[in-house]
């Protein structure tokens, strides 16, 4: 291994130039004659829109354009799409209202975009907005999923019960056979609330139009730069792909909220030629951000548990209403379908499964993935209900579970998937070890002493990521193949370029692509650079996210070095005059089987360039080669994660004392990348758990938790240091054994913190976020019990 | 936000001038609450007097009190050592305000003119009987606070400094809202040098205020057992998202226990 290969924990290269102040996101750009937008934004959960007037609005200073819905149906471009074809149970296709780029005619959330206004600045564009004269007839809304099949405010005329589908997966008269041989069923209700991802860079985006070449430029905060091309081209029709190049530059955090197609992006670009050809940025203030980035999770559940008398798992029923908001967004429709219910088999051997899920419109911002994307809430509902069945048979929820854990691989679900390794008993081993289960008691009795509830909590998670193979999804309604490319520039000094499709925003790919080049090429990680972000640099590429660029782009680039390895030695052969099966590559040299002859890869590769010592008929010149990989199946993180907490018994109030996490990622390509990966996603997790919630007011249908003043992002004084631990079965369907990491943490943590907080006050639930509030008072029953 | 005129005089009488002069005027110290309030448009004065000019700030401790200068940050009090030395539970207090940003701009005469229902300087200054000295007068703390965001001060009125009296004990104890951090309730408690208590509330109603029935129970013992059985009465009290009123009431008796407990 190279000092700087695989496995190694070597710092991030990135990092220097963030944390000086040198990283180049798109607001630190700016384009010559650059106009700046501001979006006239609906107040209203839900009316009909009876008129625009902005005369007034024209005539005020530094007002360069105004832009409806009506330029927008005058020049026919497309409305925003969601990608993913479900069906319901009955075969009709999910029902997908209009999503226009400007509102036309209706609104149906707080924020939904009416109008552009572009002007000299920023705070004109602002002033100008504010001037811009809407006159509303306000609608009845709903913002709550629980209710929208209920509700007589209908979001779009397509779906009558605001229902987009009704779709189910497994085999529900055999699980309803296996509950009614059933010898105990534990019942549960869970909500999973609605999170605001917040992003540290809000969005922003910078449309520029070239009126010499007729050619569009867009910079977006985008994890995926050549679907936005491809979606704003064949779909908003905006300009064919050759003449729209999209940058996504560095781009400060995504959790998903940056995969998506946002109208702002595709108005300014769109209406740059409209200002003739002027550049036109939009920056999203914060308060922005909370109303219009696409939301996360939003589900209610109804799950139940089917265990025979000896406590074997023999069957599992779900039923959720899950939240889209007012629109499809870009993937919406796959998250709490195949990227959920695909997952409700846990780590466990459970022959039956059905699950049912409606999705349903409500007048609040659109909910696509967030972190995890379904399997949050698939491993909220597995962990939740088997830690309440382990109580209620009154078997210790360890060997609850590891009773009913799948052990032989590979193992077919009822629910689609194909577990292909894991060892899930020996992860549970290593975190019981880790995080002292044999000293709980002590610690509960200690914590006692002080007025603290001691409680803990398991989530033994699974997850599918390495997003995902093409012609799989394809099958299951996915409009497009979730392969990667990388093309691999050797140059004529030996210096690495990789041009990916993968896309870094806060990831560390420039790092940990670099070390897969070195290791495999013996060069070290100053000389790679990782190249990405561009439609005019990279040929294609479906983006970062569903924890897809390792095993799925890193194995491309893997391919692609295997290809650059082939041809160097051909040319090692030729200029040291061997045959290329006698050439031998290793930590970075060329030698010849059975003599001293010895070439550097530089040497290599500046044979390459020069070429005068091989035949070019026979070799081409140069050193660039490419791969596309599409993966042939998910890959499968899993793990144990243990967590305790101290409720204080005055006041509610929870502290996360201890968290133990040992998770199975295969092969680590940079473990110290890999630990921050763990942590922040155990943070976001325990956000979800104890302080995040997004509230819509349900009389008014305003945001309540619209500034950081109510939502509440955890701190560092919310999560304690973290004990982590690795297993590893190397994943067998990539070259490099790799699973992914990204977000495993937040699928985990928040059952683990949910179930050390009903262990702690010997409740059967308590709703998240478990605030000091909604803690005191799931604990008065007791406390009045007790008085 | 809209465009505003900008003064910033080295005294004060030429503060109250400029204030006199400007058709919507606005005073600013640390700018704290000020400055986000007009960038979210909720504030348009046509002029700000920022009172950082006058260079009024420091910590002065006598043989009977601590006088803090109006301009004088939350995180000067919070590391003062006479403070800490003679009444902790206000430099305590200081350090528990907003962020590092906040303490390190955020003033006491500022947090005071402002009254703030949640912040966490009124508790202390009606808890100790402090006197709130202006650019006129010396105001004592029972008049000063007299409601959500209202105060004695009249129009271009300025504080110029707090005086409060050493206590023979004082604690304070706090419940922090989790997103914003103000106090959701905070209780300060104090035992005068007299034998008299006082206990204030902040963060749990319309503005601080004082619980009479404590403050009896509590000058005949001054320990939490004295507070059992007295309950804060939810009627009144501030309802939102992070605490009911029912929650805010009962989170006010376990504080004041709490602070008795830390007082010293």
């Amino acid at each position: 291994m190279s000092e700087t290969g695989i496995g190694a924990r070597v710092k991030r290269k990135e990092d220097h130039r963030f944390i000086t102040g040198k990283g180049r996101y798109t607001d630190d750009i700016n384009l010559k004659g650059q106009t700046h937008a501001f979006f006239v934004r609906s107040p209203h959960a839900h009316a009909t829109i009876k008129s625009i007037n902005t005369a007034k609005a024209r005539k005020m200073p530094g007002v360069v354009g105004i832009f409806t819905g009506d330029d927008i149906a005058n020049d026919k471009l497309g409305g925003l799409i969601c990608g993913w074809m479900i069906h319901s149970k009955d075969g009709s296709p999910m029902k997908a209202g209009p999503h226009p780029v400007l509102a036309q005619g209706k609104v149906r959330y707080v924020g939904d975009h009416v109008a552009l206004v572009v002007a000299e600045t920023k705070e004109q564009a602002k002033a100008a907005a504010e001037a811009v004269n809407v006159s509303y007839a306000v609608l009845a809304h709903n913002v709550d999923a629980a209710q929208a099949m209920k509700s007589t405010a209908q979001v779009h005329d397509v779906a009558p019960d605001n229902r987009v589908f009704n779709w189910s997966l497994g085999d529900q008269a055999a699980t309803d056979a296996a509950f009614r041989s059933a010898a105990h069923v534990t019942k549960i209700d869970l909500i999973n609330n609605r999170l605001i991802p917040n992003a540290m860079e809000p969005r922003a985006a910078i449309g520029s139009y070239d009126t010499g070449s007729d050619h569009y430029t867009l910079y977006t905060t985008s994890q995926n730069p050549h679907v936005a091309r491809l979606v704003i081209s064949a779909f908003h029709g905006l300009a064919p792909e050759h003449k729209l190049r999209v940058i996504a530059p560095d781009v400060g955090g995504g959790f998903g909220s940056k995969i998506f197609i946002y109208a702002e992006e595709v108005a300014c670009v769109w209406a740059s030629k409209k200002v003739g050809g002027r550049p036109i940025k939009w920056t999203a203030e914060r308060s922005e951000s909370f109303l219009s980035d696409a939301h996360g999770r939003d589900h209610v559940t109804h799950a139940e548990l089917a265990t025979d008398s000896s406590g074997r798992i023999t069957g599992m029923r779900v039923n959720t209403k899950a939240a889209m908001g007012a629109y499809l967004s870009t993937f919406a429709s796959c998250v709490p379908t195949y990227l959920y219910a695909t997952l409700l088999s846990g780590q466990y051997n459970i022959p039956n499964i059905y699950a049912e899920v409606d999705a349903v419109y409500t007048n609040t911002a659109p909910v696509d993935a967030y972190r995890g994307a379904g399997r949050p809430e698939a491993t909220y509902v597995v962990e939740r209900i088997v830690e309440r069945a382990a109580r209620e048979l009154r078997m210790d929820p360890a060997e609850f579970r590891r009773k009913n854990f799948v052990t032989s691989f590979p193992h077919q679900t009822p629910v689609i998937m194909c577990y292909d390794a894991g060892d899930y008993g020996a992860t549970l081993d290593k975190a019981l070890q880790i995080g002292d289960y044999r000293g709980f008691g002590a610690r509960k009795a200690a914590s006692a002493k002080n007025g603290k509830l001691r409680g803990i909590g398991f989530s033994a998670y699974i997850e599918a990521c390495g997003i995902a193979p093409s012609a799989a999804v394809g099958s299951l309604g996915a409009g497009v193949g979730l392969w990667e490319s990388a093309e691999v520039r050797v140059n004529p000094v030996g210096s690495v370029e990789i041009l990916t499709g993968s896309h870094s925003h806060g990831q560390g790919h420039e790092t940990t692509f670099a070390q897969l080049v070195s290791e495999r090429l013996g060069v070290d990680i100053d000389n790679v650079s990782i190249v990405h972000g561009d439609t005019d640099k990279v040929q294609f590429g479906m983006g970062t996210y569903g924890s897809r660029s390792g095993a799925v782009g890193m194995t491309a680039i893997s391919k692609a070095l295997d290809k650059i390895e082939a041809k160097a030695k051909k040319v090692a052969a030729a200029v040291m005059e061997a045959s290329a099966d006698d050439v031998e590559f290793n930590n970075g040299t060329f030698t010849i089987k059975g003599t001293d002859k010895k070439m550097a890869f530089g040497e290599v590769a500046l044979a390459a360039y020069v070429a005068h010592k091989f035949n070019s008929s026979e070799i081409e010149p140069g050193l660039k080669e490419s791969a596309f990989h599409d993966p042939a199946n998910f890959v499968f993180p899993a793990g144990v994660h243990i967590c305790e907490v101290e409720v204080d018994a005055d006041t509610g109030a929870t502290e996360v004392v201890s968290y133990t996490a040992v998770d199975d990622f295969g092969n680590l390509i940079n473990p110290m990348i890999v630990e921050g990966q763990v942590h922040g996603g155990i943070v976001q997790g325990i956000g979800q758990a104890l302080t995040e919630a997004c509230v819509y007011d349900q009389e008014s249908g305003q945001l309540l938790t619209g500034s950081y003043m109510d939502y509440c992002m955890p701190r560092a004084d919310n999560v304690p240091n973290f004990k982590l631990g690795f297993t590893n079965t190397p994943c067998p369907s990539n070259p490099l054994g790799i699973k992914g990491c990204g977000e495993a943490g937040a699928i985990a943590s928040p059952a683990a913190v949910m179930n050390a907080v009903t262990d702690a006050i010997g409740v059967a639930d308590v709703a998240m976020p478990a605030t000091s509030l909604t803690v005191w008072k799931a604990m008065q029953p007791m406390r009045k019990a007790a008085e | 936000m809209e465009n505003f005129s900008y003064h910033r005089p080295t005294k004060v009488a030429d503060a109250v001038k400029a204030m006199k002069k400007a058709k919507d005027g606005k005073y600013m110290s640390g700018g704290m609450t000020l400055l986000p309030t007009i960038k979210q448009g909720l504030a348009s004065p046509t002029d700000i007097v920022d009172l950082s000019g006058l260079k009024n700030a420091g910590v002065a401790v006598s043989a009977k009190s601590v006088t803090i200068k109006a301009g004088t940050a939350h995180a000067d009090v919070a590391t003062d050592k006479g403070v800490r030395k003679t009444i902790a539970a206000l430099a305590q207090l200081a350090g528990s305000i907003g962020d590092p940003h906040v303490r390190n701009r955020g003033t006491i005469g500022g947090s005071l003119a402002n009254n703030d229902p949640a912040a966490d300087y009124p508790a202390a200054v009606l808890g100790l009987g402090a006197t709130v000295h202006t650019s006129d007068r010396k105001i004592p703390a029972d008049k000063f606070f007299t409601g959500m965001f209202a105060t004695a001060l009249k129009a271009n009125e300025i504080v110029t400094s707090v005086e409060f009296p050493l206590p023979a004990k004082a604690g304070y104890a706090k419940f922090p809202n989790p997103a914003s951090r103000y106090a959701m309730v905070g209780v300060f408690v104090a035992k005068m040098q007299d034998g008299a208590v006082r206990v204030a509330v902040t963060g749990a109603g319309p503005g601080v205020y004082r619980i009479a029935e404590m403050e009896a129970a509590l000058a005949k013992d001054f320990s939490a057992k004295a507070l059992s059985g007295i309950a804060a009465k939810a009627k009144g009290l501030n309802s939102d998202m992070h605490a009911s009123a029912e929650y805010r009431a009962h989170l006010i008796a376990i504080m004041a226990k709490r602070a008795v407990e830390a007082a010293k």
